[in-house]
C-alpha cells in the first residue's frame, strides 16, 4: 500500500453520519430553478411562460464557461419566472423559473451510448457540458470546463472522502452504484488522456470501500483510503494526502497535472454519456437531530425544501436552525420555501440543545492553536486583527484569499472569535473596493474623454465661426469692389 | 582651488540640465488626491468636477471635508495622505446619501435632451423627440441630471440589491 502524506493542521471531527440506504423523493409541486450559477454568471432561460416541459428538457442555457444548462426534473408547465429567495448566504431573491409539475414526470427520451471510446474527447465534453453537469462536491464548477483544460493531466482523482460530519451522500451513493461511478471514472480518465486513476475513500466507510473494491475488478483503477481528517476532501488538501505533492496557493491543481472529480460527478457522467440522462436529481442527505428520520433522498433538483423535510418525518421541536450544506461550512437559511440546488448535498437541521448556547466571544489571547490547525497553513489571528482593524493590504499580504473557509480555526479558538466569519467580511470589503475603483476609474476616463471632446467641438466651431467671417469679408470686399469699378 | 570650482560648475550644470529635462508633469500631489476622490463628478464641493477639486486642496484652497460622495472613507484617506486631522462632513456642501442611480421614468419623457449635457460621463442615452434612459453601469449618482428635466421625470434609485453583487456585512459590535 502506498504511504500518505498529510496536509497542515486539519481537525478529526467525529462524524455522526446517518447510514440509511437512498429514498426516492416523491413529486414535489412545483420545481424552483434560480438562474444565478457561481459567482456574477447567470444562465439565460430559453422557455416561455405557460410553455410545458418534460423531464430532462433543457430550460435555461449556458452563457458563460461559468455557468451550465439547467433542465426541468419533471414534467409540467412553466408557471412563471420571477424572483424567488435562493439557497445564497444573502438570503436575497433572485430570478427563478417556476414549474408547476403536471404528476405524469413524462421523460424526453434519452439516447444511451455503450460505446463512448468511439467519440473523441471534444465530443464527450460537449455531452457533459449539454447535460447540465457541473460539480457536484458543492462549488458547482462546470464539469465540460473544468474537463477542458489545456494542461496535461497525468492523474485523475475521484473524490470520495466526504470529510464534513454529517454528509453522508457520497458514501450512500457508492454503497448503491458503485458499477456507474466507476465507468463515469473510466469515461472521465478517457476524456482527459490520464495515465492514473485515483479513488480517494474515507477510512471510516468500509462498506462503501467494499462495493468500489468489488466494482473496479479488473479496471486500472486504485482504490486508496484516506484518514477522516478534516478537511481532507479539499482539493489541494486531498492531492497533498494521496501523492505528497503539495500545490502553491495561487496554482490551480490542473497546473500540475491533477484534477479532483466528486463521485457524484462521476456518475452524473456516467448517466449523461452511457444513459443519455441530463443532471436532473442528486442525492442529499437530509439530517440533524431536529429532523425526526434522517436519510438520504435522491432529490429532483430544483425541490423545495420543506417537501424533503415532510418526507423525512418532519421537524422535531427544538429545531433552531437550516443549514444548507454541512455543518462546517454550510450556509444558513432562512426559510424553507427555497429549493435545493446542483450544488446541495446536505439539509441540516440543528436544534437548540445541539447549536448549545455558543459561549460568548472573548479578547484573542494570542494562543496560535489557530494556526496550528490550518490546512493552508494561514496565521488567523494576524488575519483577524488586521481585517478588524480595515488594514486590508496587509491582510491581502497575508494572503487572506487564499482561506478556503473550512472553519477549523473556529472550532479550536478558545476565545470563541468567530474568526471565519470576520474573513468573509473583510474578503467582501476588499472585493467592494476593488469594484468600487474600477468604476471610479471608469467615471474618470468617461468625465476626461467628454471634456475633451467639448475642447474639441469649441475649436471646430470657433474655427467655423473665423472661416464664415473671411468668406463674408472677401464677399464685402469683392462688392466694394465691384462698386468702386462702376 | 580651481578643481573644486570647476566641479561646482559641472553639478551646476547637471542640476540645471535634470531641473529642464526630467521635470513632473502635472502636479503630484493633486493626482494622488485625485486618486481617491470618488469621481462622481458631481461639484457639490463647488469645484467642476473631482480633479478640480484635487487641485485646489493641493493648493491650499480647498479644505478636504467637502465631498459628501466619498464621505467619512474619502476624508480618513486625505487626511492620512496630507498628514493633516481627519473631519466630520461639512454639511454646507451636503450630506451623506445612500448611493444610487439616476433613472427615467419614460412613458413621462418628452424627449427635450436638457439632461443629456449636464451628465458628466455621458450616462444618459437619447435624441431629440426621442425617449431617453439611463446607462446604470456607467451612472455615477451625481444628480445633475435632475434639476433640468422639465416634466421631473427623472428620480434616484438605490442600486438593485442582487444576490450576485452581495457581501458579507461587518457584524454590529
Amino acid at each position: 500500500m502506498t504511504k500518505l502524506a498529510h496536509f497542515h493542521g486539519g481537525l478529526a471531527i467525529t462524524a455522526d453520519k446517518c447510514t440509511s440506504p437512498i429514498i426516492d423523493s416523491s413529486l414535489p409541486g412545483e420545481l424552483i430553478y434560480p438562474l444565478l450559477q457561481r459567482s456574477n454568471n447567470y444562465a439565460l432561460p430559453i422557455v416561455k411562460l405557460g410553455e410545458r416541459v418534460l423531464k430532462g428538457q433543457m430550460i435555461a442555457s449556458a452563457n458563460s464557461l461559468f455557468s451550465a444548462p439547467i433542465h426541468a426534473a419533471s414534467s409540467g408547465t412553466v408557471k412563471a419566472i420571477e424572483p424567488r429567495i435562493i439557497a445564497h448566504p444573502s438570503n436575497l431573491a433572485d430570478d427563478c423559473i417556476i414549474i408547476e409539475t403536471d404528476g405524469l414526470d413524462a421523460a424526453l427520451s434519452a439516447i444511451p451510448c455503450f460505446d463512448y471510446q468511439q467519440k473523441t474527447p471534444e465530443n464527450l465534453r460537449t455531452k457533459i457540458h449539454q447535460a447540465g453537469i457541473v460539480g457536484l462536491g458543492g462549488a458547482a464548477f462546470p464539469t465540460a470546463t473544468k474537463l477542458s483544460t489545456e494542461q496535461d493531466i497525468h492523474t485523475l482523482i475521484i473524490n470520495a472522502a466526504e470529510c464534513e460530519p454529517y454528509i453522508s451522500c457520497d458514501a450512500s451513493l457508492i454503497r448503491q452504484k458503485a458499477e456507474g461511478i466507476i465507468q463515469g471514472a473510466l469515461i472521465l480518465q478517457y476524456i482527459l488522456q490520464a495515465k492514473h486513476c485515483i479513488i480517494a475513500v474515507e477510512e471510516n466507510m468500509p462498506e462503501a470501500n467494499q462495493a468500489l473494491l468489488q466494482a473496479i475488478n479488473t479496471h486500472s483503477i486504485q482504490l486508496i483510503s484516506v484518514p477522516a481528517i478534516y478537511p481532507t476532501g479539499g482539493e489541494k488538501q486531498l492531492i497533498q494526502v494521496l501523492t505528497g505533492t503539495k500545490i502553491p496557493a495561487k496554482c490551480l491543481p490542473t497546473e500540475h497535472g491533477f484534477i479532483c472529480q466528486n463521485v457524484g460527478t462521476a456518475y452524473a457522467v456516467y448517466q449523461a454519456i452511457i444513459q443519455g440522462l441530463a443532471l436532473t436529481e442528486r442525492i442529499i442527505t437530509v439530517t440533524g437531530k431536529g429532523i425526526k428520520q434522517p436519510q438520504n433522498i435522491r432529490t429532483r433538483i430544483g425541490t423545495p425544501i420543506k417537501h424533503l423535510i415532510a418526507q423525512s418525518g418532519g421537524y422535531n421541536k427544538k429545531v433552531q436552525r437550516l443549514i444548507m450544506g454541512g455543518s462546517m461550512m454550510g450556509i444558513a437559511l432562512s426559510s424553507d420555501e427555497i429549493a435545493v440546488t446542483k450544488a446541495t448535498n446536505c439539509i441540516l437541521a440543528m436544534t437548540s440543545d445541539q447549536q448549545e448556547n455558543k459561549p460568548a466571544e472573548m479578547p484573542c489571547i494570542r494562543c496560535g492553536d489557530c494556526s496550528a490547525v490550518c490546512p493552508v497553513e494561514l496565521l488567523p489571528q494576524q488575519l483577524y486583527w488586521y481585517g478588524r482593524s480595515g488594514q486590508l493590504g496587509q491582510c491581502q499580504d497575508y494572503q487572506l484569499f487564499s482561506c478556503i473557509e473550512c472553519g477549523c480555526c473556529d472550532v479550536v479558538c478558545p476565545s470563541h472569535i468567530p474568526l471565519v466569519q470576520q474573513f468573509r467580511v473583510t474578503k467582501g470589503e476588499i472585493i467592494t473596493k476593488e469594484k468600487q475603483a474600477v468604476q471610479s476609474n471608469l467615471a474618470k476616463t468617461r468625465f476626461q474623454n467628454q471634456q475633451q471632446r467639448r475642447a474639441r467641438e469649441e475649436q471646430e466651431q470657433l474655427a467655423k465661426a473665423e472661416k464664415r467671417k473671411a468668406i463674408i469679408e472677401k464677399m464685402k470686399a469683392a462688392s466694394l469692389a465691384k462698386k468702386k469699378s462702376l | 582651488m580651481l578643481l573644486l570650482c570647476l566641479i561646482f560648475v559641472m553639478l551646476g550644470l547637471i542640476l540645471g540640465f535634470a531641473a529642464q529635462y526630467l521635470k513632473v508633469q502635472g502636479d503630484p500631489i493633486a493626482e494622488q488626491i485625485d486618486a481617491l476622490l470618488p469621481q462622481t463628478q458631481c461639484g457639490q464641493c463647488q469645484f467642476p468636477g473631482c480633479k478640480p477639486y484635487a487641485q485646489a486642496i493641493a493648493q491650499g484652497e480647498a479644505d478636504i471635508n467637502q465631498c459628501p460622495p466619498g464621505g467619512e472613507q474619502t476624508i480618513n484617506a486625505l487626511a492620512s495622505l496630507l498628514g493633516m486631522e481627519s473631519k466630520p462632513l461639512n454639511t454646507e456642501f451636503g450630506t451623506i446619501k445612500t448611493p444610487a442611480i439616476a433613472f427615467i421614468i419614460e412613458q413621462d419623457c418628452i424627449g427635450c435632451v436638457k439632461c443629456i449635457p449636464p451628465c458628466p460621463v455621458d450616462a444618459i442615452l437619447g435624441a431629440a423627440k426621442q425617449m431617453h434612459t439611463v446607462i446604470t453601469s456607467e451612472c455615477t449618482g451625481c444628480e445633475l441630471c435632475i434639476a433640468p428635466c422639465p416634466v421631473n421625470c427623472i428620480i434616484m434609485l438605490p442600486r438593485e440589491n442582487k444576490p450576485s453583487e452581495w457581501q458579507w456585512p461587518a457584524a454590529h459590535d
